[in-house]
């Protein structure tokens, strides 16, 4: 009876480890169709958790890349001369939160609009002779929120034909982020909680065709961290299981997408994250997340079924 | 509390759960140190189950250790519970229980674990994995307790040689009969040795001729000092080996014999 006074150790064995192991892997081994339904279960939610981080984190990203790029171009009336030209660009110094003023020659503009289009550009370059377009003066502002206060008050100025700036862009940018963000958290959060349930519901279901040895377990005094253990991991294996497919999904078709697609759309703002380490570490959330839903599935019927 | 039936025994009894009693409110030193000679004490016990059954209705009991007692009684009459309490599948509802000093009412859950490491129970349908080989469901029982691989060896090896049973250890349940189950369950519940050994109805399943092999091991398990409570049926056995016997009737100690008889009669 003089063990009856020592506490449990709670440091565990090698030995212990290796065996809670290897009953996790008979678990999942005697389950068939119940495995194979859950991790299937964490696949598809993986997948898609994985496809709606990947374009939420870029998003994101652009958004921030735009907002940051924000300018303000003010097309200077045709009529002006040069020394009014330099007497804008003061007044338009002088107004509060503006950074920088930059002269940029309708000469300019259009090399840049060329050089912007690419391989169609080249039909613009029958404007050389006979350039249409305005001289421009590029505001910066100091902090990107100034943006639509600044360009109303250079709007205001005379031998402003026109201001324009990214704003609209940003804001549906903004919004469209905003939807796929409330649409896909809710996707997600109904697929994670499918997911726990289905795997719930196979570490039931071993509990109960082990009911038997559970019982002798705790006749004979084994404690309940070492009854558990083999379920939580159990369920941990279920959700690493389902993360193996998604991962791949997730590299090889990150990895398409940034060699072609990136390429392909060129927007200065457009830029997708590059694949390294970006895919890297949305593959570390996918294990994590699905780690997550395997050990949470598994605690939920340990706690309900094995009354320990 | 029981008619004042029995012997001057009973008496002794309940003065002696008086003087217990006292021990618990005031600072008495005198009995103390007898308190420990006990292997169970029960004092004033009571068990009513969620359902509202009551099935113990104040019991209060001492056994020494290296007893050996048969807990007799009609069905029903809370046998099974009176064994249950002891290592804790079931909590009293009132009074207190010491297994060697703890009062095992109030343990916390998590040194249940410990308090059975103590006790070995045996039950009428053998508790068996099937697919474990007659080894394994021994080994089984140290291997969850986490001890150490020689030592399971060694004692696995001991218990088989002393339920007769060691050219039988890779056996699986199904290829033994009753009896050689029954000694399987019985070495799986001494291999760690525990201080207290309990059975319910161990030979409810078995016919007379191996009942009396089992009643054998029992006796050699008990010769070693082992404590030994065993809820029966059985006339033959109790009326043939005699040992102590406690009657349980409707929750209530009915009888506590010392060398007694069966006293129902099927
Ligand atoms: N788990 C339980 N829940 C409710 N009632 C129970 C439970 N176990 C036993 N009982 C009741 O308690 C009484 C005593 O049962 P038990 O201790 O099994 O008696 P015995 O072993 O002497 O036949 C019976 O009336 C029985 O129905
Ligand atoms: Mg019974």
């Amino acid at each position: 009876m003089h063990e009856t006074n020592t506490e449990v150790t709670t440091a565990m064995k090698f030995k212990t480890i290796m065996r809670h192991l290897r009953e996790g892997f008979k678990n999942i081994a005697r389950n068939g169709w119940m495995t194979v339904a859950s991790v299937g279960a964490v696949t598809t939610t993986l997948i898609l958790v994985g496809a709606f981080l990947a374009l939420m984190l870029n998003l994101n990203q652009m958004a921030d890349n735009i907002e940051e790029d924000v300018e303000i171009s003010t097309l200077i009336d045709l009529t002006l001369n040069e020394e009014e030209i330099t007497e804008l660009g003061n007044e338009i110094e002088q107004i509060n939160g503006v950074q920088t003023v930059v002269f940029s020659s309708k000469d300019d503009e259009l090399a840049n609009l060329i050089e912007s289009m690419g391989d169609e550009g080249r039909s613009w370059e029958l404007f050389e002779q006979d350039n249409p377009l305005n001289h421009v003066y590029v505001v910066k502002t100091a902090d990107p929120e100034d943006t639509i206060d600044v360009a109303n008050q250079i709007s205001d100025l005379e031998g402003v034909q026109e201001v324009s700036y990214g704003k609209g862009v940003v804001e549906r940018l903004f919004t469209f982020t905003e939807y796929a963000r409330n649409i896909g958290l809710a996707l997600i959060i109904g697929l994670v909680f499918t997911a726990i349930f289905l795997i719930s519901n196979t570490i039931k279901i071993t509990i109960m065709a082990r009911s038997r040895e559970i019982g002798i377990m705790k006749l004979v005094g084994a404690t309940n961290g070492f009854i558990r253990w083999p379920f939580i991991i159990e369920g941990l294996m279920l959700g690493i299981l389902g993360s193996i497919i998604p991962i791949g999904v997730i590299l090889t078709g990150y990895y398409y997408l940034a060699n072609n697609v990136s390429e392909r759309i060129s927007y200065s703002f457009v830029e997708i994250l590059p694949f390294n380490p970006f895919a890297w570490q949305l593959s570390l959330i996918i294990l994590g997340i699905g780690a997550f839903i395997g050990i949470w599935g598994s605690v939920m019927s340990v706690r309900k079924f094995l009354k320990v | 509390m029981a008619k004042d039936v029995i012997l001057g025994k009973y008496c002794v009894h309940k003065l002696r759960t008086k003087i217990i009693n006292g021990l618990e409110h005031s600072q008495v030193e005198v009995n103390q140190k007898s308190k420990g000679d006990y292997m169970i004490l029960m004092n004033d016990v009571y068990k009513t189950y969620a359902n509202g059954v009551t099935a113990l209705n104040g019991i209060s009991i001492d056994i020494k250790q290296g007893e050996f007692v048969y807990i007799v009684g009609p069905s029903g009459a809370g046998k099974s519970t009176f064994i249950k309490l002891i290592y804790r599948e079931v909590k009293p509802t009132k009074g207190s229980i010491l297994i060697n000093d703890i009062n095992i009412g109030d343990i916390k859950e998590k040194r249940i674990p410990l308090l059975r490491r103590d006790i070995g129970v045996i039950f009428q349908d053998f508790k068996l994995l099937p697919k474990l080989t007659v080894y394994e469901n021994i080994a089984f029982a140290l291997e969850v307790i986490e001890e150490s691989p020689r030592k399971i060896r060694t004692r696995v090896m001991d218990v088989l040689d002393l339920v007769g049973l060691k050219n039988k250890a890779r056996f699986i349940p199904d290829e033994l009969s009753g009896g050689e189950q029954q000694r399987v369950s019985i070495a799986r519940a001494i291999v760690n040795n525990p201080k207290i050994v309990i059975a319910d109805e161990p030979t409810g399943n078995l016919d007379p001729d191996t009942s009396w092999g089992i009643m054998k091991t029992f006796e050699e398990i008990n010769a070693r000092g082992t404590t030994i409570l065993m809820a029966t049926h059985s006339k033959e056995i109790v009326n043939t080996i005699k040992k102590r016997v406690i009657a349980i009737e409707d929750g209530l100690i009915a009888r506590d014999e010392h060398r007694g008889d069966y006293g129902y009669e099927i």
